[in-house]
């Protein structure tokens, strides 16, 4: 499939009074038309200022993408004067934010806050906004559409609020939806919800997705690849099969061992990740990961390993990935 | 055994806040059933978890045993003392043995106060410790829950998530308590220290006795350290048993649900799994539907449901306890 978005050495970075925040320090990867692609990681990994930085919604200052390219659609997002992206932004790629309860305004009508995107940027008139409006919110399934576009935010449930930003993101058949964290906020039953939403929305309107998430759990059931990250890099990409059955890098294998399973017993005994993720104002040398790694050697706290590719979908920034997956080759598995 | 084993005993606990109407004369009009009659009991050394979706009450029923919410009817027993009777220096007293971890490290710590001071003040309230004595009790219970005992003068903000967590843990230890409220000890933290956290809190448990009620809504952490599970919607208790048997064996719809719900890392698994998915929202707790509460959402709902409320009843075998309010089982 044609290759829809290509991110190439990605550096963003935020200057403060305490130094140089090191958020994302060149990141590579690619998204194909009409794949979901699963980015995770932990607070601070620098998951959504990645992506943030494509369509530029750093705030800058203080914030800054000091290097990299994004090609979209024949150009590179990041050369684009503010005219232009605003032309991309919301319309042909579209985001939606972690919190449905602030990222809505609470003094206009839903129906105004969606039929703003249409109006601006497919150039409809008031009417046939409000007709589009009512069809794409019971595409995402809130009932009695027509009248529930004059109430205002506070008047829907946190779930629904979130059909009512994925419905906002969907407006203007965007090629490309971003999702940052869309479930955290809410509950199991409703994130399920909204899950299944976006599964059958992706098979109706056929658009890529890059979804954010620290939930291994939600990744499984709706991502084809994976890329996780940590300390601002890219650490591991696989196809979803492949991560959660073959993990190469010791943090990912960290992650899955240290997350209880609602199919395994209580017996299974948690296995922390010792320490904590570094400070990326006063970035290590050599490997972020080796001060917690269990499988570090020297090298790894001198020299930081490259992303390389192991198998053809699979790449990893390791030194140690043999040995990593020796050892779980010898005990069949990710999960002993 | 001819002590009771119970450490805890709740029954039919309610919990209403009033709405009230008028600036000068306030009228109430309404009351918002946080718990609407609740009943369980908590073995001693035993940890139970209760889980539920946010505003199901789950807190509130925390708060409510502690006395930190007076509670509106019911009664709650700790070691065989009514503690909804107890009132000024006695219910003090009794304060000692009952501590609370809360879910929010960042808002639950004052930021105008040091470690030492934070983990010492209960010593100090209590009259239990001073000066010397006191210095050395804070910097052994820093040292139980692996942080530096140094670090006694460093305020709140200069430690990360899981380390403030680690500090709200030495405080509720601070007075030897039997019993502590876990409300979401972990939400608010990363996969990767939520681990460290679940199993400090376990060692602490074998090292010293403790009994935990536990509140979470995640499901897959609540298996992982509960004995038995409390299951809630809507203020009321729809499902208890044996931590085991609820995710084998689930007989509520809710929990079936709930459960089915929640995502389980691994692909293979993910692409076999049938869900239930549940239509619409949890209503509101101030006008609950009649009959049982699930009533409006349940994938099994019956005629009497929309006009009974289903009793609670045991309906374990071999002398399981598999407690459960649904009209499917009755």
């Amino acid at each position: 499939m044609a290759t829809l978005l290509e991110v190439k050495g990605l550096e963003t970075q935020f200057f403060t009074q305490d130094g140089v925040v090191h958020a994302v320090n060149g990141i590579s990867y690619t998204l194909d038309e009409g794949e979901t692609l699963a980015i995770v990681g932990e607070s601070g990994c620098g998951k959504s200022v990645g992506v943030m930085s494509l369509i530029r919604l750093i705030p800058i200052p203080p914030g800054k993408v000091v290097a990299g390219e994004v090609w979209f659609d024949g150009k590179d997002l990041l050369k684009l004067s503010d005219d232009e992206i605003r032309q991309v932004r919301g319309n042909r790629i579209a985001m939606i934010f972690q919190d449905p309860m602030t990222s809505l305004n609470p003094v206009l009508t839903i129906g105004k806050q969606l039929t703003e995107a249409m109006q601006l940027h497919l150039g409809m008139d008031k009417e046939q906004a409000r007709k589009r409006a009512v069809e794409l919110l019971e595409l995402v399934g809130i009932p009695g559409a027509d009248k529930r576009l004059d109430e205002y935010p506070h008047q829907f449930s946190g779930g629904m609020r979130q059909r009512v930003m994925i419905a906002m993101g969907l407006s203007c058949n965007p090629q490309l939806l971003i999702a940052d964290e869309p479930t955290t906020a809410l509950d199991v039953t409703i994130q399920a919800q909204i899950v299944d939403l976006v599964k059958e929305l992706k098979e109706k309107i056929g658009m890529a997705i890059i979804w954010i998430t620290h939930d291994l759990g939600v990744v499984a059931g709706i991502a084809e690849r994976v890329i996780v990250m940590y300390a601002g890099l890219i650490v591991e990409e696989a196809e979803v099969h492949d991560l959660y059955g073959k993990p190469l890098h010791p943090y990912t294998l960290g992650l899955l061992k240290s997350m209880p399973r609602l199919d395994l017993g209580k017996d299974a005994k948690l296995i922390p990740i010792e320490g904590l993720p570094p400070d990326l104002v006063d970035f290590p040398e050599g490997c972020p990961f080796a001060a917690r790694c269990k499988y570090r050697v020297d090298r790894c706290f001198t020299e930081n390993p490259p992303i390389e590719y192991v198998t053809p979908t699979h790449r990893v920034a390791c030194w140690r990935w043999e040995a990593v997956h020796e050892e779980l080759k010898a005990n069949g598995g990710s999960h002993d | 055994m001819t002590e009771n084993e119970n450490l805890i005993e709740v029954s039919d606990l309610k919990m209403y806040f009033p709405i009230t109407k008028g600036v000068i004369f306030q009228k109430k009009v309404a009351d918002v059933k946080a718990v609407d009659g609740v009943s369980f009991t908590i073995k001693k050394g035993e940890t139970l978890g209760l889980v539920g979706e946010s505003g199901c009450g789950k807190s509130t029923t925390g708060r409510a045993i502690l006395q930190l919410y007076r509670p509106t009817a019911g009664s709650v027993k700790f070691k065989d003392v009514e503690l909804t009777e107890l009132k000024g220096e006695k219910l003090r007293h009794m304060r000692r043995n009952m501590q609370m971890i809360f879910q929010d490290p960042y808002a639950s710590l004052n930021p105008r106060m040091t470690v030492g001071g934070i983990v010492g003040e209960p010593l100090e309230v209590h009259n239990i410790a001073k000066g010397r004595e006191k210095r050395e009790r804070v910097q052994e219970l820093l040292r139980v829950v692996g942080l530096n005992p140094y670090f006694v003068n460093r305020y709140p903000h200069e430690f990360s998530g899981g380390q403030r967590q680690r500090i709200g843990v030495a405080r509720s230890l601070a007075l030897n308590p039997d019993f502590i409220v876990c409300d979401e000890p972990i939400s608010a933290l990363d996969v990767s220290i939520q681990a460290q956290i679940v199993n400090m809190l376990e060692d602490l448990q074998q090292e010293f006795g403790l009994t935990y009620l536990f509140i979470a809504h995640d499901l897959s952490m609540v298996r992982h350290i509960s004995d038995r599970i409390a299951v809630m919607y809507l203020g009321k208790i729809v499902e208890i048993t044996d931590h085991n048997t609820l995710y084998e064996d689930p007989k509520h719809p809710y929990t079936q649900a709930l459960l089915s719900a929640v995502p389980i890392p691994d692909p293979v698994i993910e692409d076999q799994r049938q869900r239930i998915i549940l239509a619409g929202d949890v209503p509101s707790p101030i006008d609950p539907p009649p009959g049982c509460n699930f009533s409006t959402r349940c994938p099994r709902v019956m005629d009497i449901c929309k006009e009974v409320d289903p009793t609670w009843q045991d309906i374990g075998e071999n002398g399981e306890e598999h407690w459960v309010a649904c009209h499917l089982y009755e």
